[in-house]
């Protein structure tokens, strides 16, 4: 276990500096990014850019640059170029929103997930698979901002039936908490209930041919018995991977698309308003946020890996 | 004596996108109690698929089932679902041919034992797992207190067969099908596992179904030998019998091909040329004619399974008369 925990974080600092080396470069062969000259203003004369770049450090060399930001991350004083506002702050703002909007929609994803996945699997071929599979396929291709739009139009605005957006602190009051944030779960919900139940149909369908579960049957278990425990158990473990991936992702700031729409400050929100502003301390904070989520998330998934087949042993863990 | 199991005229077909595989056609046996029975051919000659149905594992919306397996005075192939699955395991249990796959990786032994017993039988998880290491010791596994905790990947192969064994037998059911219990073995460990189910035979009067491809294996356990061939019993006989006085070619053709340690060494070992019969469309005559130098003008009509006049045990399935058969052998 020490051992798995030393390889896991010795994996996320290599993790993260690739990110943040790839996300500064990026950045700087952006054309027109130049921050200077942004924050000059429209008719500035090369004078006072200069002033501006200097002050913000960007005559350095990239380097130097790199490093100074890092530094910068690290003890949390990283600022923004547009809007002067620490980063860390805005993130930790943000935070609360992101997590509200991000657990309960895994909750929900992962209930609706396993529900349908096992239905479909169980009645393969017939109406209620055929009718789930299209489902799941609609759900898929749906765009996040039309589907929350759309539900936005005829459930909030015309049928009164949600409120618009916004954010109601959980502990200012919870029911108001949870009515506002329904269809924000539902829409982020909805791609990954209809990809991981396509998921768990198949890996259910592959694990009802084992031996063992033949075995099960020779038993004298009932069918039901025979699913739940054999098959739909042994099934769960790619879907616990993809789920370690996913949720590591909308927590640091994937779910940006839904958090626009509904107008939630979460952590995507704030990464897609940098974008917006081509700001790159922001945008460099929040993607090592996520990194660091996806990573940590992944290495829960191992643990889990290991507490649902027996067979894995965390000592001998692949690399990150 | 009356058979606990009888089967007769089990046909299985299996429906697909070319048409209709008829993998067991017209198969009958009795199994007297105690005994072993043995059920032998190459791979696809539907020996498999006639041992899953008996306990039912054949049911499946693309099989179509007739015929009759008689247990207890009740036919099994009529049961519905909820009465066969608590026959199951109960009064016939099975072990299978790979007991690297056939338990559950993710589950201890143990709980894999308790589970059955807790399927029949009102008994607490405690004490369903104390029995567990009882059966475990009873099949010859040290340590079972310890071995019930342990998952089936820290167990060797003959180890988790033995599990496997320990877990049929659980509920002390009166048959045991055993599907090629030995294939994926080592030589030494079949040896063992053999040993077993002949002292469980005895023992405990377990009678046994046993499918192999292993002459060895049935010389060494069998009373009786069902040959099958392209989904129909070709030739039923005792153990002695099926060896020294075998009557069917293809019989004939599975004994030639076992290695002979005590005669000189260099021939090339005999085999029967050519593939069996598909079972989507199979011969109208006899099914082995394609493949059997004797074959003659009567073997496009099928020959009935029967016993020749003054041997009634003996059955076979073949138009030869007695007397080529002897210059043949």
């Amino acid at each position: 276990m020490l051992r798995f925990a030393v390889r896991r974080t010795a994996g996320m600092v290599g993790v993260l500096f690739a990110i943040s080396v790839i996300v500064f470069l990026i950045f700087n062969v952006i054309p027109n990014s130049d921050p200077a000259a942004r924050i000059a203003g429209k008719n500035a004369n090369p004078a006072l850019i200069a002033r501006v770049r200097a002050d913000l450090g960007l005559d350095q060399s990239l380097p130097v640059q790199y490093l100074t930001m890092m530094k910068q991350i690290f003890t949390g004083r990283l600022t923004s170029y547009s809007s002067d506002q620490n980063v860390a702050q805005q993130i930790w703002k943000g935070l609360p929103v992101t997590l509200s909007l991000c657990i309960g929609a895994a909750l929900l994803w992962m209930a609706l997930a396993v529900w349908f996945g096992y239905l479909s699997a169980v009645r393969a071929g017939r109406f209620t698979d055929r009718a789930l599979t299209i489902l799941a396929l609609v759900g898929i291709s749906l765009p996040v901002f039309w589907l929350a739009a759309i539900l936005l139009y005829y459930l909030s605005f015309k049928a009164q039936l949600f409120p618009t957006g916004s954010y109601v602190p959980l502990t200012d009051n919870p029911v108001q908490w949870a009515y506002h944030l329904v269809l924000p779960w539902l829409t982020l919900a909805v791609l990954y209930v209809g990809f991981y139940s396509r998921v768990l149909r198949s890996n259910m369908l592959d694990g009802m041919n084992e031996d063992y579960v033949r075995t099960a049957r020779a038993k004298g278990l009932t069918e039901r018995q025979v699913r739940l425990r054999h098959v739909l158990r042994n099934s769960m473990i790619p879907v616990v991977t993809l789920f370690g991936l996913d949720f590591g992702a909308v927590v640091g700031g994937g779910a940006i698309l839904t958090e626009t729409v509904f107008n939630l400050n979460g952590v995507g929100l704030y990464a897609g308003q940098a974008i917006g502003k081509l700001d790159l301390p922001p945008l460099m904070a929040v993607t090592m946020f996520g990194a660091f989520f996806i990573v940590l998330f992944n290495g829960i998934v191992d643990i889990l890996y290991a507490v649902l087949d027996p067979r894995i042993r965390l000592g001998e863990a692949a690399p990150v | 004596m009356s058979p606990i199991l009888s089967v007769t005229d089990l046909r299985v077909g299996f429906a697909t996108h070319d048409g209709v595989v008829r993998a067991v056609d017209r198969v009958s046996f009795d199994l007297n109690p105690g005994e072993v029975v043995a059920i032998v051919g190459e791979s696809g000659c539907g020996k498999s698929v006639t041992a899953q149905t008996l306990m039912g594992l054949t049911r499946s919306p693309n099989t179509t089932i007739s015929g009759s397996v008689i247990f207890g005075g009740r036919d099994l192939t009529q049961l519905p679902d909820n009465e066969l699955r608590s026959l199951r395991g109960e009064h016939i249990a099975m072990i299978f041919q790979d007991p690297m796959t056939s338990l559950n990786p993710v589950y201890r032994v143990g709980d894999q034992i308790a589970e059955m017993i807790r399927a029949h039988r009102q008994v607490s998880k405690k004490d369903a797992v104390a029995r567990a290491a009882e059966l475990l010791r009873s099949v010859g596994i040290p340590n079972p207190e310890r071995r019930v905790r342990d998952y089936p990947h820290e167990f060797s192969g003959g180890m988790r067969q033995r599990v496997m064994i320990a877990m049929a037998l659980a509920l002390e059911p009166e048959v045991l099908i055993a599907d090629e219990p030995t294939t994926a073995l080592d030589v030494t460990i079949q040896a063992q596992i053999l040993g077993l189910l002949r002292t469980l035979n005895r023992e405990k009067n377990v009678s046994v179904v046993l499918i192999t491809h292993d002459l060895g294996v049935v010389a060494e356990i069998a009373d009786k030998v069902v040959v099958m061939y392209a989904g129909q019993v070709v030739e039923e006989a005792p153990l002695e019998a099926l060896f020294y006085q075998p009557r069917h070619p293809y019989t004939w053709g599975l004994l030639g091909s076992i290695p002979r340690p005590d005669e000189a060494r260099g021939d090339r070992l005999t085999q029967i040329p050519g593939q069996p019969p598909s079972l989507l469309d199979p011969p109208t005559g006899c099914r082995f004619a394609a493949r059997c130098e004797y074959a003659f003008d009567d073997c496009t009509r099928l020959p009935p399974l029967r016993a020749r006049p003054g041997d009634a045990g003996h059955l076979d399935r073949c138009w030869l008369t007695t007397d080529p058969r002897v210059a043949g052998r």
